[in-house]
């Protein structure tokens, strides 16, 4: 009972947010109503027992990427982009594109025979120092089954930051 | 309805002890922060050879109550260009997070709201760096120039010191090997040393960031009431002022927390496993005694007589707590059939003054630190963070690394450890020194032919 309570507490909260996020014209309100939807995002991870990706999701989101987000909205000229019009023009295919992923979530639930947060694989409350330790879980696939993907994907990040701060420097 | 009765009855049933502790420390918090800004003012006016305040209680003891009403009652001014919702907002969140972020640490084996949650510390740092919301929204909704450029400062101050915090973090984690609040202190028990000994590098890392990361002196740039008034704040009165400052000073208190369960031992004592200081157990009552004994003697001085019995009255506070502290040492003495019984209590009620010794006197440095150094620059604040802080703590986690790895290969373990990560640490500072003088050389260079060119044109 109560964890259906929860999700649909944070799904709603993210899916709401997630509107407001679009909806609303000024810029900084936008920023925080997306950290609210990434925090609630963060709670259904931890409702699934996934603390690392939980802290991970406010650690770097909410608390590094969207900070600079609010860094940077407040450097440009809010008065003169509110009156421009933006991303207008794509309203037909972003329609188009909402109602493909609309179907494909439909379908999904139509076929398993669920409600959104139903079967859950959490249903009774344990006390955290009883859980499977969830970031040595993380680490060891990620560090043994996952391992070329993982130093790839390191290795990508290391060559896109690299190339920010090349970029970024000034031309002597 | 009866199902949700129920449910509630049985979420209570299951979650008493963290709420309590919740409950506590929200409900003692404020206070806490209150003295410790009365310490710092005394601090202040010692290192400037003044009193301080001495009004309000013997020595001022009852100001930060004074204080507290002051801000309670001030009026509370809203300007009429901010925008409301998030002025409102921006204070809450600052407190909000620090608050929350108390939750992941142990002060003591015992309390603890969250107990041994797997992301332990890291919950601590995440949470707790979403505080900058707080300020750079405030600032943001205020409407004036002097708040936004504070917020800037800040967020530009956070982001770059960040880094290095988390990085000097790991090279602590490195040697505990997990996350867990609780089994970090537990490792340094075993391993029988303090991390701050074996990374010493990565402690000073972490001492320099946290002080960056609560906006305190020499770093208090988003504040500087000499070019910003009073920085993010400036528009803010009454309460939502007073919510900032206990937002600031929470956040000293997590920072200073989190180092001391990481690099200072948490609540072990020093040497926790050398026998023949067991002896150090006693300290904690015997301090509490001298200092009951000295407000005794200091009572008959008093210039009024309320001020005698209030001190007679700390005196007696103190005497209390000396009992608490040695009733459960002296009781399996007493009665060795109690001592299993007692075992618990000693631990916690020991173990949680030895975490907050630790934090006071990591405050305390703070403090002084606020009296001594003059503010930076940003400019040069920006340099010490990207040019010095982050190269030098990226390194020190690959150096100590290798470190880690040669001593499972000699077999090392405990304090035999310090013979190859002391070698790392002065390793890692050098060629951190070497990449700052390697840049300050190229910038020199580059100042002087900017120099040479202007002057031939």
């Amino acid at each position: 009972m109560l964890d259906s309570v929860i999700f649909y507490f944070f799904a709603g909260l993210a899916v709401i947010s997630a509107i407001l996020t679009v909806t609303r014209r000024n810029a900084v309100h936008s920023a925080i109503f997306l950290i609210t939807a990434l925090l609630a995002t963060a709670g259904i991870f931890l409702q699934l027992r996934a603390e690392f990706l939980f802290i991970v999701q406010i650690i770097l989101y909410v608390g590094g990427i969207m900070v600079l987000f609010v860094f940077v909205i407040m450097l440009v000229n809010l008065d003169l982009a509110v009156r421009q019009m933006q991303f207008a023009r794509q309203k037909w295919v972003a329609l188009l594109i909402s109602l493909a992923l609309a179907a494909q979530v439909g379908v999904m639930l139509w076929s398993t025979g669920k409600l959104p947060g139903q079967g859950l694989p959490v249903s009774q409350a344990i006390s955290a120092d009883k859980l499977p330790m969830n970031s040595e879980a993380v680490a060891h696939s990620l560090f043994s089954s996952y391992l070329l993907p993982f130093e790839i994907a390191s290795v990508l990040l290391l060559v896109a930051m690299i190339g920010a701060v090349v970029m970024a420097k000034k031309r002597t | 309805m009866q199902a949700v009765i129920q449910a509630t009855l049985d979420f209570l049933k299951a979650y008493w002890a963290p709420l309590l502790c919740g409950l506590v420390i929200v409900a003692v918090l404020p206070l806490i922060a209150g003295y410790i800004v009365l310490v710092e003012r005394k601090l202040m006016a010692d290192m400037q050879a003044r009193l301080g305040p001495m009004r309000v209680g013997p020595h001022g003891l009852l100001q930060p109550i004074a204080d507290a009403v002051k801000l309670l009652i001030k009026e509370d001014i809203i300007p009429e260009d901010a925008d409301k919702l998030v002025f409102w907002l921006a204070p809450v969140l600052s407190v909000g997070a620090a608050l929350l972020s108390l939750a992941g640490l142990a002060i003591g084996p015992a309390f603890q709201v969250a107990k041994g949650i797997n992301i332990g510390i890291l919950f601590v740092v995440g949470v707790s760096a979403m505080g900058i919301y707080g300020i750079v929204l405030g600032g943001w909704a205020s409407n004036s120039h002097y708040s936004l450029m504070g917020a800037l400062r800040s967020s530009a101050q956070l982001v770059s010191y960040e880094t290095a915090a988390g990085m000097a973090l790991v090279s602590g984690l490195l040697f505990a090997g997990t996350l867990n609040v609780t089994s970090i202190v537990e490792a340094q028990r075993d391993q029988g040393i303090w991390f701050g000994l074996l990374a010493p590098v990565a402690f000073f890392t972490y001492l320099v960031a946290s002080i960056a990361e609560t906006n305190r002196a020499p770093f208090d740039l988003p504040e500087a009431e000499s070019e910003l008034v009073a920085g993010y704040m400036t528009e803010y009165s009454g309460f939502r002022w007073a919510l900032y400052f206990l937002g600031e000073y929470t956040n000293m208190i997590v920072v200073a927390s989190v180092a001391t369960t990481l690099f200072l031992g948490g609540w072990l004592r020093p040497f926790p496993n050398t026998h023949w200081l067991n002896f150090l157990d006693f300290f904690p009552a015997l301090m509490m005694f001298l200092i009951g004994v000295y407000c005794v003697m200091r009572a008959p001085k008093q210039p009024a007589k309320v001020q005698t019995l209030f001190m007679l009255a700390v005196a007696g506070l103190c005497f209390v707590l000396a009992f608490i502290l040695v009733a459960p040492l002296l009781i399996p003495i007493a009665k060795p059939s109690l001592a299993a019984a007692v075992k618990p209590f000693a631990d916690g009620i020991l173990g949680s003054f030895w975490f907050l010794l630790k934090v006071s006197v990591y405050l305390y440095f703070f403090m002084w630190l606020r009296f001594t150094i003059p503010r930076y620059r940003f400019d040069q604040l920006m340099r010490l963070g990207w040019h010095f802080l982050i190269p030098l703590s990226i390194i020190n986690v690959l150096v100590m690394g290798i470190a880690m790895i040669v001593g499972s290969y000699l077999h090392l373990a405990g304090g035999w450890l310090l013979l190859v990560t002391i070698p790392a640490s002065v390793l890692a500072l050098i060629v951190a020194l070497y990449i700052l003088s390697l840049e300050q050389k190229s910038a020199a260079t580059e100042q002087a032919r900017a120099a040479s060119d202007s002057y031939a044109g």
